[in-house]
């Protein structure tokens, strides 16, 4: 490979991580309003984010992308930059599958916490804030780490729209040298290492969130078969 | 927003078409999956770092990269080294693959959440190891795992239409194909969204009632 190839190849690797970074952005936003939305005390709220979760994560999110590159310019007329659409079409498919993790990491604190800020007259504010995230949040390291990887492998998919990332290049320089196994390989050993850094990052996350709850750190089998499911519906969650 | 219910009812005989193919490469892709993932489980198994380490790190590569790569890499590298296949084998295969790089580790939890006397009273009525598997652990593990195993075959529903890009015409193939030759995106793209969004919504419901069974 010539040098104005890799050249190709670094700039997939700048977009695939502007996109990852992006999407993984709006992705943790929408999954912690839907995930707390999803405990509210009023029915109708609680229905419309289960509405939301089921919607977003019943769809492909090839399909997804595909309807807010095609079909948003011509309905709505909101045509978006590249980055955006794709961002917009990840995150948002992709926060829905974070919300179950957040709603299931909130119903897994223990009931006699949110007790004790009710007697302490908290508000349900301070009592989310205070209470529930501090202990909810460490437990979700781990799933949001496997969703992270998730994303990560999603984000190929704005190549088949034609937007410059990883993947695409990959198959621009296929195109250029006629030549496919050696470029293949570099393509798919560099999302590796990207995934590899991810995880890493995500278990030092969770030693330092974990240090003050005195909870042990890592997975047991029993939660792999519970491991809430980061491409599924209906999985069982934490 | 225009919407034209005539464009909807031309792209109908499509959709049934691209949801035969998509269809086939659940089930044939669940098939692989299951089976593949159960070998991979095993050879984990293998008191040998000779296999477990190679084993280890291919399904943890084959995990951790993009499904979309991989297809890539099996439809143009495949035919250099003299191997062709159909678009529609390829992707099957590749789904079939990466999925089983999941199921193996449902297989493995399931198969450690099998209680230790289960293995000590095979030992004790002198089980030969092949019927050990096979008439006491495997059974009780995959009874445990089926749910696990029926998210994956969810996911996998929403992950077929990325064999569109080695021309496979399933169901957003199909749309893509409709959409360019009429110039009418929004109604076959929002259709095939709904259909995926009522097949996932009633796969899950099934498969929360085969979990409510099972656990009698």
């Amino acid at each position: 490979m010539t040098s104005g190839l890799w050249e190709l190849v670094l700039k997939g690797v700048w977009v695939t991580i502007q996109l990852l970074v992006c999407s993984a952005l709006l992705g943790a936003a929408v999954s912690f309003v839907v995930g707390v939305a999803r405990t509210h005390r009023l029915w109708i709220v609680r229905f419309l984010a289960g509405v939301y979760t089921e919607v977003f994560r019943g769809t492909s999110a090839l399909v997804m992308i595909f309807w807010v590159y095609f079909v948003l310019p011509i309905a709505f007329g909101w045509q978006l930059v590249p980055l955006w659409a794709g961002t917009l079409a990840l995150g948002l498919t992709y926060g829905a599958y974070g919300s179950e993790i957040v709603r299931g990491a909130l119903n897994a604190v223990d009931p006699a916490q949110k007790e004790g800020g009710i007697a302490l007259s908290f508000t349900p504010w301070q009592r989310l804030r205070l209470i529930l995230l501090p202990q909810a949040v460490p437990e979700m390291i781990p799933p949001f780490s496997n969703l992270l990887v998730e994303l990560l492998k999603g984000t190929a998919l704005v190549s088949i729209m034609g937007m410059g990332d990883l993947a695409f290049s990959g198959n621009l320089v296929r195109l250029a040298l006629q030549e496919s196994a050696e470029i293949y390989t570099i393509v798919l050993l560099i999302y590796f290492v990207i995934a590899f850094v991810l995880t890493r990052g995500m278990r030092g996350l969770e030693r330092k969130l974990k240090a003050g709850t005195g909870k042990p750190v890592g997975s047991t089998p029993d939660q792999e078969l519970d491991r809430p499911q980061t491409t599924g519906v209906g999985g069982a969650v934490a | 927003m225009k919407w034209d219910w005539s464009a909807v009812s031309g792209f109908m005989p499509h959709l049934w078409d691209g949801l035969l193919v998509t269809v086939q490469i659940l089930a044939l892709g669940s098939l692989i999956s299951f089976a593949l993932g159960l070998v991979w489980a095993l050879l984990m198994r293998v008191p040998s770092r000779w296999v477990t380490w190679p084993v280890g790190v291919v399904t943890e590569f084959v995990r951790n990269t993009p499904l979309l790569v991989q297809l890539f890499f099996l439809f143009y590298v495949l035919p250099e080294w003299g191997l062709t296949f159909s678009a529609l084998t390829t992707g099957v295969f590749a789904i079939g693959l990466h999925y089983s790089t999941y199921t193996m580790q449902v297989y493995r939890a399931g198969i450690e959440a099998v209680p230790v006397g289960q293995w000590e009273a095979a030992t004790a009525l002198n089980l030969p190891l092949h019927r050990t598997w096979t008439a006491v652990i495997l059974p009780q593990a995959v009874r445990r795992v089926v749910p696990a195993l029926g998210n994956y075959v969810i996911s996998m529903l929403k992950d077929t239409p990325m064999v569109m890009a080695i021309t496979v015409l399933e169901m957003l193939g199909q749309a893509r194909l409709y959409s360019q030759e009429h110039f009418q995106f929004t109604e076959p793209l929002t259709v095939i969204g709904v259909a995926f969004i009522v097949m996932s919504y009633l796969a899950s419901l099934a498969l929360r009632a085969l979990e409510r069974r099972l656990a009698h």
